[in-house]
């Protein structure tokens, strides 16, 4: 078993504010790894720790430390840049850029200039065949994104990230703003997404954080409660408020 | 009873929607009659002077051969080297205040209140300040360049404004994207910021522009003449503008003058509409490329 990402001691704060408070976590390679919990815990501030989107914030700091590969994320030298190329992150609401399809796929790499041009096309097409959006969208890739579904724009932003080639992927709450069909769709991509990249989503869904993750996280008041195998946190948590959490007694 | 009394007010209430409804509707059309009445009275006196020989030629004592061609070109140099002077500093300047500057600095503060504040100064003022700085300190002299500059700072605010505007309206979902994929700020700026703000920023930009367009005042400071018989052909030559030209021509008491002062302002009005429409269609064709 693997270390991907190493979590210790971390302590967040917007301004005076505290959101995170001691946490420890680590993150296991070709795993995917879900954090629940009610909603203003913390969760999308802890991933946003892993690919320091935080930086983008004015007066945001974090202390302690989180380890990727054994390279210290929140040294104030590291190269960002460099840093989101190797962790990809998925938003809630699908955001596709104003862009043809094939523009969205090619926005990073296009952008970050390691790519030849000769590969692009193959590029384009392997993203979106990983994103299982390919056979949906292989005529017609130089319409505007915007002409897609909810759930297909979900699944090239996912394309999108992936074409920068990622090892990790942050999703927060992914599939929350679309309907069960989609869903369905992105849980299935997700198993097969795991073989190649570690995953780290976030989510509401008691029910999609059993189906699909190895290992579980449940977040309260910006503490990390619990930690675990998913098997574990769901059927035999050690903590009461884990317990309450998990059948719905408060949340 | 109480159900008459009910329905007496329900119809007291119809009453007056409708009368405000009229009395609003009265109000407009009479601000649009006014400028009906005057539009029409400029084309009535100036449309029988207006042809190319007038657009041509240039001014003169005698009406009948008088023109405008050196105060058109004065207006479309001053008005295009100001767009090249205002639009990059103003543009660039809204990028930084917005995508660049720590909102929390009070040196951020202290710029965003006044700018704001900087557009409602009258247009007089920075015709003082042009010829001071400009003019004098600078010893630019009173020249298209000196011109421009001077309507530059006149309608930067208005386009820092504007641009800020529409750089804030870009959905900040878009920029996250942008910056989680690793994309540096700049690159971030060009690629999505910037393609996605272009339709206000150049709405804003040209109707500020189409405003410099109009003024006079701060142009008599910085050593607009009001009436010259060469052509302007570089930025250090002097000049006069339509709006000069035409209230030269109003002030003289012969009729013949009213009229060629009416073809003038016919022709400022085109000008005008041109870069009003530009404006919408620029606006329409970005817009279209972006959905
Ligand atoms: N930009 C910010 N500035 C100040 N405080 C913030 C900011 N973003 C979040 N917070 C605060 O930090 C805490 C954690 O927020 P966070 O967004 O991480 O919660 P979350 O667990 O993702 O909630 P949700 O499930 O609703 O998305 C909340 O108390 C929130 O008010
Ligand atoms: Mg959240």
């Amino acid at each position: 078993m693997t270390n991907k990402i190493k979590v210790e001691h971390l302590d967040f704060y917007y301004g005076n504010f505290q959101a995170l408070k001691d946490i420890n976590m680590d993150i296991h390679q070709n795993k995917i790894t879900a954090l629940i919990g009610p909603s203003g815990c913390g969760k999308s501030t802890f991933i946003k720790t892993m690919n320091r989107m935080f930086d983008l914030i004015d007066g945001t700091k974090a202390t302690g430390s989180i380890s990727f590969d054994g390279t210290e994320l929140l040294d104030k030298n590291l190269d960002v840049v460099q840093l989101r190329k190797r962790i990809g992150m998925v938003f809630q609401k699908p955001n596709p850029f104003p862009k043809s399809i094939e523009e969205n796929v090619l926005y990073g790499v296009k952008r970050h200039g390691d790519v030849p041009k000769s590969e692009w096309d193959e590029l384009v097409k392997t993203s979106l065949k990983k994103a299982s959006l390919w056979t949906e969208v292989e005529h017609k890739l130089n319409q505007s994104a915007f002409s897609l579904s909810g759930g297909q724009q979900q699944r090239l932003c996912i394309a999108r990230a992936l074409a920068t080639k990622p090892e990790v992927l942050l999703m927060d709450e992914p599939t929350s703003a679309l309907d069960p069909i989609a869903t369905a769709k992105i849980e299935e991509l997700l198993e097969e997404l795991k073989k190649e990249y570690t995953v780290i989503i976030v989510t509401h869904s008691m029910q999609q954080a059993a189906r699909i993750s190895d290992y579980t996280g449940f977040f309260l008041n910006g503490e990390l409660i619990e930690f675990g195998l998913t098997k574990t946190v769901f059927s035999n948590p050690t903590d009461k408020r884990t317990e309450d959490y998990i059948t719905g007694r408060f949340g | 009873m109480g159900k008459t009394s009910k329905r007496r007010r329900l119809a007291q209430r119809l009453f007056l929607n409708k009368f405000f409804e009229y009395l609003f509707l009265a109000a407009i059309l009479l601000s649009i009659s006014v400028l009906l009445i005057l539009v029409g009275d400029v084309l009535r006196k100036g449309l029988g002077s207006l042809d190319w020989s007038f657009i041509t030629s240039m001014p003169s004592s005698r009406p009948e051969r008088a023109g405008i061609l050196p105060a058109l070109l004065g207006t479309l140099w001053v008005i295009g080297l100001t767009a090249l002077i205002s639009i990059p500093v103003g543009v660039g300047t809204a990028i930084y205040l917005e995508e660049y500057a720590n909102k929390r600095s009070w040196f951020f503060r202290i710029m965003n209140i006044n700018i704001g504040n900087l557009a409602g100064v009258p247009s007089i003022v920075y015709g003082i300040l042009g010829l001071t700085v400009f003019v004098q300190l600078l010893k630019i002299g009173p020249t298209i360049l000196a011109g421009a500059l001077t309507l530059s700072l006149l309608i930067l605010p208005v386009i820092i404004v504007s641009s800020v505007e529409a750089i804030k309206a870009v959905p900040s979902s878009v920029k996250e994207g942008s910056y989680a994929l690793g994309v540096s700020r700049w690159r971030t700026i060009t690629g999505v910021i910037l393609p996605m703000a272009l339709p206000g920023i150049l709405t804003g930009s040209i109707l500020a522009l189409s405003r410099a367009m109009g003024e006079a005042a701060p142009l008599i400071m910085v050593g607009a003449v009001g009436f010259v018989t060469f052509l302007p052909d570089g930025i250090l030559d002097r000049y006069t503008l339509l709006p000069m030209l035409i209230y030269n021509w109003t002030s003289r008491p012969q009729d013949a003058f009213a009229q060629i002062a009416a073809a003038g302002i016919i022709v400022m009005m085109i000008l005008l509409l041109i870069t009003n429409i530009t404006a919408i269609l620029l606006r329409r064709k970005t817009q279209n490329r972006v959905e």
